[in-house]
């Protein structure tokens, strides 16, 4: 088994037991980055010498019993959202294009406290906004399962990074499924934690009420252990709550006897892919196989989500990236005259159409005569949402349904028609306005090669039980081909799919 | 006949907080640092960084609220005002729009007419703004983000006042309390107290207001009547000549006595206020209300009644001591250390209000503490000092806060009570000055007081002057 077929917390032992040094696995992602990147394109930012050095310092540390740690010595990459000291951290957007922070956020912070190793910052949408990471100002991330294809969004670089082998496993963020999407494009597991469960000091905000900082990784087993490095509570976040239920690997049990699993009906209407049907109601009867109660409901609801989520992710991010004026940091236009032209030019210049068509909208629905009509309304259907949600886990445990109703559009299909694109985001947005936690997993491959994602939602608090289920629905399925394994030798298999679609 | 009109006025007054940290940052609050020391990712608005609110504030704020018969918002939040301002480093201020945490709230205050209640519409909690400094001989600008970050609170009252006195007497009801609670130490012109006027006149027995405008950049009591004054006449002005009052925002200029426009209404901006969602909503309990309630100094009405039943002082003394905290508390510390509450009064009235005046400060700049004022006092009453040394060392006391037993020991101050040195003095001062000692024997009375001068002089001012007196007439 090659270090790169490790997944992190096999990597982790492998390392504590001197199996493999630190040095060894950055290195071996370092020359896969270097194999593959011109490729996939899954990082803004490659840290090259800082993570040779710090794989000696960890290293070091490791040897002399200061770091004990289950990822010790795990090379990782994150999100460029998410503020790293010292390194440049862009947010995909020219207009960070030069930013490099003064503090590191606390997520990061809690990584490197563990002993990660820093691979450097990944690619994604801009400012999070897109569902595809077309969006970046540095170009899109190509899918490693098929590179004619998008590895989701916003955190394609976090998706695309785990499953081409670049890094072990790496942070994204979610606000609307920004995390759960692309590890379902991908192939790879990813979850968005109960809101307030990962500080979000440090993570640059889209919509902050949405935001959460979570894991993408090869299985559920480092998802739990990295919930549990990452997982605190931060004083200097107000939304940050104290749990002491983070225990998460506790949950790493084969037993889902009893559970009560709900399927809401109309996540399966119009719009679903029948492969993607097919392959959540074939996890589904894994899982009542292994003794969990499954039955169907109505949830309802579903669509309004994209308008109310659309609203406040707008309006909060509107105000969010106001920010970035050209005065104290990041781009600057070159010519101008007077400070209110150099905001407009700045800002023109520096934010791709997405964000500029986001900022819009959020500025229109917070504007004076249209608060009460859009963005109160939206708060509204948030709080009818919530309601919907828990009248829901009155009766079940957890709800089951896929991730997205498509696999992985090819390049370029998604940026002409953003309402498709917003549109990819109904069984994903709902958690978010909810405050929920979402697990992805993967759960099949459809007749064009791209996998399929399953969506567990478990009510606030309630991680262990989607670890529970989806550990136990993972053994169940056995092992899940990367997209490297597909065809044998790692890189070239990915490309070797990219024209197979006429 | 010629119209009569009334003059409607309603105050927006800014309190800088006297709390040491930052409302939503733990950076200092401090008045004069170097340029951005005292910041951080927080309060310059680094991507990625979030506000906590500081606890201190909502205490002060909800003090302040009590002080004023507020409501007190039991759930309130934070909003977001949004503008783009490069002193404003998020490019939105966080301030309270819906939910502010005082309301309908009122305050006395005396006027002509007697007692009058201007109501208090609301009380809400932000933060300041930096601090832009325009270099003209670099053509740029630079800004200072020391005070950005600093707690304020806004006091918006109702349109109740009708004249300049009426808006002095409310202000500094306001500085009264508010200084009182120790919540702010209120200077106008040091900006932790800020007023703008909002006012509008109208036909006097009008139901309806008149068009309002607002004045900004008032930085004294007598720079907010001379605005007020200025601002009513202009506006009857234009009445009378047949153009309209537009409501627009207007910036005072009191070295020349007169206001300009800054921006009318129509280019008023749209704020696109909305929840922070970065801070959680404030709950109170009773139980926290309980505390501050239970934590509420006594106030000038209380207190003046008990300095009258406790102390037996004059009106006017109470009048005067009792219109700081700073005086009041200083005089109360002294008084308990043993000094008599007459005397204490005294010092306070006449050579501390002197000073003050001459050195254009505020009570609340007093450095010397209740000990030492106490020892000056136990020094003049035991006659170890004559009162010419006494306001010496006082004032001495005043820049520096000495001790006065020790300045006068050091210094050799003290009263010369030796009566054969004195005589000895005395003697010489009679053997050398023959020609006054020939008036005063002719019957020229006042000659006597140029030989007690001389003698003092010769004493160095150490010696008592009754008893140099009776020495001089013994010995002529």
């Amino acid at each position: 088994m090659s270090i790169l077929d490790k997944t992190a917390t096999e990597l982790g032992a492998a390392i504590k037991n001197g199996e493999v040094t630190v040095m060894q696995a950055v290195e071996a992602s370092l020359s896969r980055i270097e194999e593959s990147e011109s490729l996939y394109n899954c990082y803004v930012t490659v840290d090259r010498e800082g993570a040779l050095a710090k794989a000696q310092e960890i290293q070091k540390k490791i040897d002399q019993g200061i770091l004990t740690g289950p990822l010790a010595g795990v090379p990782t990459a994150i999100k460029d959202n998410m503020c790293t000291q010292g390194l440049l951290t862009t947010c995909s957007s020219k207009i960070l294009g030069n930013f490099v922070p003064t503090f590191s956020a606390q997520a990061v912070l809690n990584l490197e406290r563990a002993g990660a190793v820093i691979l450097g910052k990944t690619n994604m949408d801009e400012f999070a906004m897109g569902s595809t990471t077309e969006t970046s100002a540095f170009g899109e991330t190509k899918n490693p399962w098929n590179p004619g294809h998008v590895p989701g969004g916003s955190s394609g670089g976090s998706a695309a990074a785990v499953a081409a082998g670049e890094c072990f496993y790496a942070l994204g963020s979610d606000t609307g499924g920004s995390i759960r999407q692309p590890a379902s494009f991908c192939g790879v597991v990813g979850m968005k934690p109960t809101y307030g469960t990962v500080s979000r000091y440090g993570l640059i905000a889209y919509g902050s009420s949405l935001d959460q900082i979570g894991p993408l990784c090869k299985d559920v087993r480092d998802c739990a252990t990295i919930m549990e490095i990452l997982a605190s509570h931060d004083p200097k976040d107000s939304t940050s709550i104290k749990r002491d239920d983070t225990d998460f690997t506790d949950a790493l049990v084969e037993d889902v006897k009893g559970l009560r699993i709900g399927i809401p009906r109309d996540y399966f209407g119009e719009g679903l892919d029948p492969e993607i049907k097919e392959a959540v109601f074939g996890a589904a009867k894994v899982l009542k196989e292994k003794g969990a109660l499954v039955e169907e409901f109505d949830l309802s609801l579903a669509e309004y989500a994209i308008p109310a989520y659309y609203t406040i992710a707008a309006a909060e991010a509107s105000s969010n990236l106001e920010r970035f004026d050209g005065i104290k940091y990041g781009y600057r236009t070159q010519n101008y005259s007077g400070l209110h032209n150099m905001y407009k030019k700045s800002r023109s210049e520096g934010f791709g159409p997405e964000v500029k068509r986001r900022i819009m909208l959020g500025s229109f629905v917070l504007s004076s005569g249209y608060y009460d009509a859009y963005y109160l309304k939206a708060l509204r259907v948030k709080a009818l949402i919530k309601k919907a949600f828990d009248d829901a886990f009155a009766k079940y445990d957890m709800i089951l349904g896929p991730v997205a109703p498509a696999t992985a559009p090819r390049l370029g299909e998604s940026l002409s028609d953003p309402i498709k694109m917003y549109l990819g985001d109904i069984y994903t947005i709902s958690v978010n306005l909810a405050g929920l936690p979402g697990l992805s997993v993967p759960c099949g491959i459809d007749s064009r090669g791209l996998p399929i994602g399953l969506q567990l939602i478990g009510d606030c608090f309630q991680e262990k039980k989607l670890i529970r289920a989806a550990y136990t629905y993972e053994r169940a399925r056995g092992g899940f081909a990367g997209p490297m394994q597909n065809t044998g030798s790692g890189v070239s298999g990915g490309s070797a799919g990219a024209g197979e679609e006429a | 006949m010629e119209k009569q009109y009334e003059t409607v006025i309603g105050l927006e007054v800014h309190v800088e907080l006297a709390t040491k940290t930052k409302i939503f940052c733990g950076c200092s609050t401090a008045f004069g640092g170097e340029p951005n020391t005292h910041t951080c990712p927080v309060c310059t608005g680094m991507p990625g960084s979030l506000p906590v609110l500081n606890k201190r504030v909502l205490e002060y704020a909800v003090a302040v609220g009590l002080a004023t018969n507020c409501e007190i918002t039991k759930y309130c939040k934070f909003d977001r005002k949004n503008y783009f301002y490069p002193d404003n480093p998020q490019n939105y201020q966080i301030s309270q729009l819906y939910l502010p945490i005082c309301r309908n709230g009122n305050v006395e205050i005396e006027t002509e007419n007697g007692k009058k209640l201007v109501g208090i519409h609301e009380i809400h909690m932000e933060e300041d703004a930096g601090k832009l400094i325009h270099d003209e001989w670099d053509d740029c600008s630079l800004v200072d983000y020391n005070r950005s970050g600093v707690p304020l609170i806004e006091i918006v009252s109702e349109p109740d006042m009708r004249s300049a006195q009426e808006v002095i007497a409310y202000l500094e009801k306001l500085r009264m309390t508010i200084q009182y609670l120790g919540a702010s130490d209120c200077k106008l012109q040091e900006g932790s107290m800020r007023a703008d006027v909002n006012l509008s006149v109208r036909e006097a027995g009008a139901e309806a207001f008149g068009t309002r405008t607002e004045m900004k950049n008032l930085n004294s009591f007598k720079a907010i009547a001379r605005a007020i004054e200025g601002e009513r006449e202009r506006q009857i002005d234009l009445l009378e000549s047949g153009h309209k009052v537009i409501q627009e925002t207007r910036r005072w200029d009191d070295a020349k006595g007169e206001s300009y426009a800054m921006r009318s209404k129509e280019d008023a901006q749209d704020y696109r206020y909305f929840p922070d969602p970065d801070l959680v909503p404030v709950v109170l309990d009773n139980a926290f209300l309980d505390e501050i309630r239970r934590k509420q100094p006594e106030f000038r009405e209380d207190k003046m009644a008990r300095y009258k039943r406790e102390f037996d002082l004059p009106d006017y003394d109470i009048d005067i001591i009792t219109a700081a905290k700073r005086m009041a508390d200083l005089f109360e510390a002294t008084v308990a250390l043993g000094a008599q509450p007459k005397k204490v009064s005294n010092w306070l009235m006449v050579e501390t209000l002197r000073l003050l005046k001459e050195k254009e400060m505020d009570p609340e700049d007093i450095r010397f503490s209740p000990e030492h004022l106490a020892k000056l006092i136990s020094l003049a009453d035991s006659k170890a000092v004559n009162s010419t040394v006494a306001k010496e060392v006082f004032e001495e006391m005043f820049e520096n806060d000495i001790d006065p037993e020790k300045y006068v020991e050091e210094k050799g101050l003290k009263t010369v009570n030796d009566e054969s040195a004195l005589r000895r003095a005395v003697e010489k001062v009679i053997a050398d000055n023959p020609q006054s000692v020939t008036d005063y024997r002719g019957g020229k009375e006042k000659a006597i007081g140029f030989l007690v001068g001389q003698t003092m002089k010769a004493m160095k001012g150490k010696a008592d002057p009754g008893m140099v007196n009776q020495l001089l007439k013994e010995l002529l």
